[in-house]
């Protein structure tokens, strides 16, 4: 079991960066979405095996689609990726790069060298969907319901956003706007 | 139901119409706010009628009443309640302080008619009845103290209402900073109150001061002490009697309401109810008593020199309330708050009356170009001398005679009463008729000097409450007869139940009537005396004037005994000097540093904010990191 | 069940958890941000599941349920909010969204 554990470390590591640097957005969604597969099955393999469906069904489901819907729509071809290549200079990730690292040290070092105080005793064990079920209707349900509310903002929220097209512009752009449409009106009644 | 639960909306009334007055003062027309502003107080007065009436017939148990409405804050069990508290004392000076609030109102809704800020006025006045009424119905120190400092501070808006004259902002800075020195005084007696009670509520010290403290103990006498500062303070007496003649800069019906028949008497309300106190320190309570003397005869000499109505009748406030200092002294705690209510009714009387005068001599207020007012004035002229019989004390007749004569007697009579006490006291009534009919005479009778244009009399508005004010100062003191005619005392029955009655030596009522008959004899010698230097032969005065001693006497006693010129040697000039040698004050460079260095910092913040997302996410892994940071490594 | 060292099985949502923060630092592409956010939201879901699994109690994996749902609702705002912010500004450039900031600053 353990082989599994590391081997889908491993996968779910390399395509998390590959995500995180590639250049083209739906191969970067692709990486991403077997990155989640590869939790998902470090999930199972930790004992959550409801989380896990829940990880392939939701997160590579249904969020991801909708990430690959979006990219779909701002589709902005070959100008794009030469674009992203445009931004990912040395000087804008060296800084970032340079913190996180030094981040990434401080919690080896916690992780190795100071242990926790109070450590688990028996290692790692499965809870079985039934055990879930039961802390989320009993103890959490207050929680469950406010998520079910959260989640109705969601909805409605991203209908209410998504529906005000084009006619919200920024000022700026209108008037903008609104001289290019004169001027092209010039443009046609000269031709006329 | 129960009328005592109504307790509350004795001030609240006032408060109301403050309310409404100071919201949407603006928007009405004088007449509504007329009738805002004294209808709120004709509602309390009328409800406080009731309530007295119920008090009387049938009294709560043990004569008090208290009434929580909610606690004002707790903090480790300090909890001073905003809880009202009725018994005797205070009922008394409800009674005085809405009926006598009522008629000044009602008299000011014509005098101050032709005024700008006609609507301000009646907030302020409807502010001050508020703070009044809170101060003596508060059943803790705290809650008397806001009231105390809710009427200093209404009476500084006041004093200094036509605030376009600097005089008039001078006088009320005055009257607002020397009362203060009082108040601080006050404030830390209340330290030592809470120190040692653990509470301000006034029941539970009156209580326990006997049980904790001893006679003459240290701490109640550096407690009676600061609290007889702030009552010193508010009551101007000595030596903080300066501010008040200075307050006369006010509309006259704000000096009749506050600087005479209220606010000014607070001082005795505190030592009054504070009395448990002030028994258990013989030396302060003496203290009181040597104040109130020296105050009464002071004030008394300065009346007899000043030429402005309303300065003689200023000094003459600090007088009488001197007389009911020294009555609290000898503990006649009952005879002080019968001149405090008597005092109430013809003072304010005498002040209404004024501003009529005043008034009808176009903003004259030297008497000495006033004269033959008399036939002009009928109303004015008689209710006027109801009130100065009253202050004169006119034996019989008068309500002033029987709360003075009270007063003389018991400083005579009582067992911390002496001979000497009685014989300033004495002194001062001699003064005091005097000075008032001087006043009389010079104002109403001679030749007339100057034109009335506008007659007051014809204001049915201002001559009510004159009228009313004058029946009160005649009927008011047949309550409380001498103690020798037939012991017909009902009103020193009634504040029995609150103040301790006045211990007498023995056999000491058959003096009496030989003390009655010599202030008898010294009124009409003092009528007479005044009545031959002013009407009969004016010269006599004016040839005493002319002598270089005379001349001397008149002016040290015109300048109030120069207290005004030894505070300004002692107290301004220093401070003036040192602000001249330290113009730039060094402190100031730590708090401009405070200013300097907060500038600095914003200047780098605001630089942060520089609208790039990313960088702010950066910033927040730089936060990340520095609090692992912490967390791991210090 | 497997025998992984706790500090070797919290070294996984670790890196994750980094390389996600790592990506929104540096990515000027809204879209790749909010990618890296949802990899950081797993990171911290996977260290519930982890913490759940080793004290052998089932509120871990409801926290991480909370987090799938927070992290739907979230990307469906945010994508709506992507596509009409593209469609005002036609870009998808963080950088150049400054709208909110103080227009004296700018000069």
């Amino acid at each position: 079991m353990n082989i599994i554990f590391y081997l889908s470390a491993v996968v779910a590591i390399y395509c998390t960066l590959r995500a995180v640097f590639h250049k083209h957005a739906v191969h970067a969604l692709l990486y991403l979405i077997v990155s989640l597969l590869a939790v998902a099955v470090v999930f199972f393999v930790l004992g959550a095996p409801f989380l896990a469906a829940l990880e392939v069904i939701i997160y590579a489901g249904a969020i991801m689609v909708l990430f690959v819907f979006v990219v779909m729509m701002l589709n902005r071809g070959e100008a794009a990726i030469q674009q992203e290549k445009a931004w990912l200079q040395f000087s804008t990730w060296a800084w970032p790069a340079v913190f996180v690292l030094l981040l990434f040290a401080e919690w080896l070092y916690l992780l190795f060298y100071q242990p926790p105080a109070v450590a688990p005793v028996g290692g790692n064990q499965s809870i079985m969907p039934q055990q879930v079920g039961e802390a989320l209707f009993t103890r959490y349900l207050l929680g469950v319901e406010m998520a079910a509310m959260l989640l109705m903002a969601g909805v409605i929220g991203a209908y209410h956003i998504g529906k005000q097209k084009q006619r919200n512009y920024h000022r700026y752009l209108e008037e903008e706007e609104n001289l290019r449409s004169t001027a092209s009106e010039k443009q046609t009644q000269q031709v006329i | 139901m129960d009328v005592f639960h109504l307790l509350w909306l004795v001030p609240a009334f006032p408060l109301a119409g403050f309310l409404i007055l100071a919201l949407f003062g603006l928007r009405l027309h004088s007449r509504a706010i007329a009738w805002i502003g004294t209808g709120s107080i004709g509602l309390s007065a009328i409800l406080t009628l009731w309530i007295g009436v119920h008090f009387l017939t049938q009294p709560p148990a043990n004569y008090q009443y208290s009434l929580t409405l909610w606690t004002w804050f707790d903090i480790n069990g300090f909890a001073p309640g905003i809880a009202l508290y009725l018994d005797p004392l205070s009922l008394v000076y409800i009674f005085v302080i809405t009926f006598v609030s009522f008629f000044i109102h009602l008299y000011s809704t014509a005098f101050m008619r032709s005024n700008e800020g006609y609507v301000r006025f009646f907030a302020y006045m409807n502010l001050f009845v508020f703070s009044m009424l809170v101060l003596v119905l508060a059943n803790n120190l705290l809650l008397l103290y806001l009231g105390w400092e809710g009427v200093g501070l209404c009476s500084f808006l006041l004093i200094g209402f036509w605030y376009r004259d600097e005089v008039n902002g001078y006088a009320a800075r005055k009257a607002f900073i020397v009362t203060r020195i009082g108040d601080t005084a006050f404030i830390i007696g209340l330290f030592l109150l809470v120190k040692q009670f653990h509470t301000l509520n006034i029941q539970d010290i009156l209580q326990q001061a006997p049980v904790v403290w001893s006679a003459g103990a240290t701490a109640v006498v550096w407690v009676t002490i600061l609290l007889l500062g702030g009552a010193v303070g508010k009551s101007a007496q000595l030596p903080l009697q300066t501010w008040l003649p200075d307050a006369m800069a006010g509309p006259t019906p704000v000096s009749a309401l506050i600087h005479a028949a209220t606010m000014v008497t607070a001082g005795v309300y505190l030592i009054a109810r504070t009395h448990v106190l002030y028994s258990l320190a013989p030396a302060v309570q003496l203290l009181v008593a040597i104040i109130g003397l020296l105050t009464l005869l002071i004030a008394g000499f300065s009346a007899l020199a000043q030429h402005d109505l309303k300065r003689i009748l200023a000094y003459s406030t600090i007088s009488q309330i001197g007389y009911m200092f020294l009555a609290l002294g000898v503990g006649a705690w009952t005879a002080a708050i019968f001149h405090f209510m008597i005092h109430a009714f013809f003072k304010a009387l005498l002040f209404l009356a004024a501003g009529a005068v005043i008034m009808a001599m176009e903003e004259e207020h030297d008497i000495f170009k006033m004269g033959g007012l008399r036939k002009k004035m009928p109303v004015t002229f008689w209710t006027f001398l109801v009130g100065s019989g009253a202050l004169a004390a006119i034996p019989l007749i008068t309500a002033g005679f029987y709360s003075k004569d009270l007063i003389l007697f018991d400083a005579f009579a009582s067992t911390q009463g002496s001979f000497w006490l009685w014989l300033g006291g004495f002194v001062g009534a001699f003064i005091t008729v005097l000075y008032t009919f001087r006043m009389v005479f010079v104002t109403f009778y001679g030749e007339q000097k100057k034109p009335i244009t506008h007659n007051p009399e014809e204001e049915k508005a201002m001559m009510i409450p004159l009228v009313v004010l004058a029946v009160l100062s005649v009927i008011g003191g047949w309550i409380e007869l001498p103690h020798a005619w037939a012991h017909f005392t009902p009103f020193s029955d009634f504040l029995t139940h609150v103040l301790p009655p006045t211990n007498l030596k023995p056999d000491m009522e058959s003096q009496e009537f030989m003390l009655q008959l010599l202030t008898a004899v010294i009124v009409f010698a003092g009528i007479y005396l005044s009545w031959l230097a002013y009407v009969k032969k004016p010269a006599l005065s004016a040839s005493w004037k002319n002598t270089s001693l005379g001349r001397a006497c008149h002016d040290f006693f015109y300048k109030g005994w120069m207290f005004d010129q030894l505070y300004d040697k002692l107290f301004v000039k220093p401070v003036v000097w040192i602000s001249r040698i330290d113009p730039h004050d060094f402190i100031d460079y730590i708090y401009e540093g405070f200013g300097r260095l907060n500038v600095l910092i914003h200047a780098g913040f605001s630089r942060t904010q520089s609208g790039y997302v990313r960088w702010y996410l950066l910033c927040i892994a730089i936060g990340i990191l520095f609090i692992f940071s912490l967390i791991l490594f210090v | 069940m497997i025998s992984v060292p706790v500090s070797v099985q919290l070294l996984l949502p670790s890196v994750l958890f980094l390389i996600g923060l790592l990506g929104v630092l540096i990515r000027r592409n809204v879209i790749f941000m909010l990618m890296a956010m949802e990899i950081m939201l797993n990171a911290a879901g996977l260290v519930f599941i982890i913490g759940s699994s080793l004290w052998k109690q089932a509120d871990g994996q409801v926290m991480v349920i909370f987090i799938l749902a927070m992290a739907a609702a979230e990307v469906a705002v945010g994508l709506a909010l992507i596509l009409q912010v593209f469609q005002m500004h036609k870009t998808v450039d963080v950088d150049q969204l400054q709208e909110l900031k103080d227009e004296r600053e700018r000069g």
